[in-house]
């Protein structure tokens, strides 16, 4: 059994293709992703391993080119990476975590990205994320998970006018309808510099 | 909307939250060696305080931890929240804030 699981090839779903959207909304570029879980003590060694600083605050992300690891918790971290990445990366962490504290779950089957850009953006969110998206209490650079409606999603500010949000396969279409549906009330059109 | 002190995120707004009944409430190490009464007093029966009450939560739609808090029953107010494994605090009411 284990060989057929190794051999299998699961094919990523594309959730969104072909549903009218937002114009502001837009599919992330595919991209590997993996939930890390890890115990403090083993924070240093993975931070080494990736070359990112796992240790900052909680809801806040590290980033480089290519890759940024979003704290989702004490010892929960979501890291999203080039999709030709995914490989190097859990022999990043097999390498320089010889004693193996770390549980590493690939979830790019289970989860895409859309990207919200625009001056209303944050407005947008706030008609079904109960979280208060001022600037100065959601910063850039800023992310956590949280709800959206009825979805769970991850929210990562990427800029001030800027979000990226991680949902789950069988909500986006739910996300990406909805927020076509709250944009009617901000025209693009004015917005657009 | 009510805010919800989580010891990990900071304040958060209520429906990010899901509640997880009493807390405090210890599983015997060893459950064969229990008597019937103390295994049905550790099943179902709780306090069921009126005024403060210290109670598990859980963060599910945010960090996902669980943690305690102290919650006063009549006025709805959390009076403190704290990790899991720390004691409860020592406060004897709730004050509106
Ligand atoms: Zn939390």
């Amino acid at each position: 059994m284990a060989d057929v699981a190794m051999t299998m090839t699961p094919v990523r779903r594309a959730p969104l293709d072909g549903l009218a959207g937002d114009p502001r909304a837009r599919w992330a570029v595919p991209m590997a992703r993996f939930s890390l879980r890890l115990p403090e003590a083993a924070i240093g060694a993975a931070s080494a391993s990736l070359g990112l600083d796992l240790a900052g605050p909680i809801n806040n992300v590290a980033e480089r080119e290519g890759c940024a690891i979003l704290r989702l918790g004490p010892d929960e971290w979501l890291v999203l990476a080039n999709d030709a990445d995914s490989a190097a990366i859990a022999a990043a962490l097999d390498r320089g975590m010889p004693d193996r504290r770390f549980s590493l779950v690939d979830i790019g089957h289970r989860q895409t990205g859309i990207v919200l850009d625009g001056a209303d953006a944050a407005d947008m969110l706030s008609a079904g994320c109960p979280l208060d998206l001022d600037l100065a209490a959601f910063p850039v650079g800023m992310a956590t998970r949280t709800i959206f409606a009825k979805a769970e999603i991850v929210l990562w500010r990427t800029a001030p006018t800027r979000f990226h949000i991680e949902v789950w396969g069988s909500f986006a279409p739910y996300v990406w309808a909805l927020l076509k549906e709250i944009g009617r009330e901000y025209p693009v059109m004015e917005n657009t510099p | 909307m009510l805010l919800i002190t989580c010891p990990f995120c900071g304040q958060r707004p209520e429906i990010e939250f899901a509640y997880g009944g009493e807390a405090h409430i210890a599983r015997a190490a060893d459950p064969r060696a229990t008597s019937d009464e103390a295994w049905t007093e550790y099943l179902y029966v709780r306090g069921n305080a009126r005024g403060l009450h210290a109670e598990r939560w859980r963060h599910i739609r945010g960090c996902g931890r669980f943690f305690n808090a102290l919650r006063d029953t009549v006025t709805d107010h959390f009076v403190a929240t704290y990790k899991m494994g720390e004691a409860r605090p020592d406060r004897t009411e709730g004050k509106q804030p």
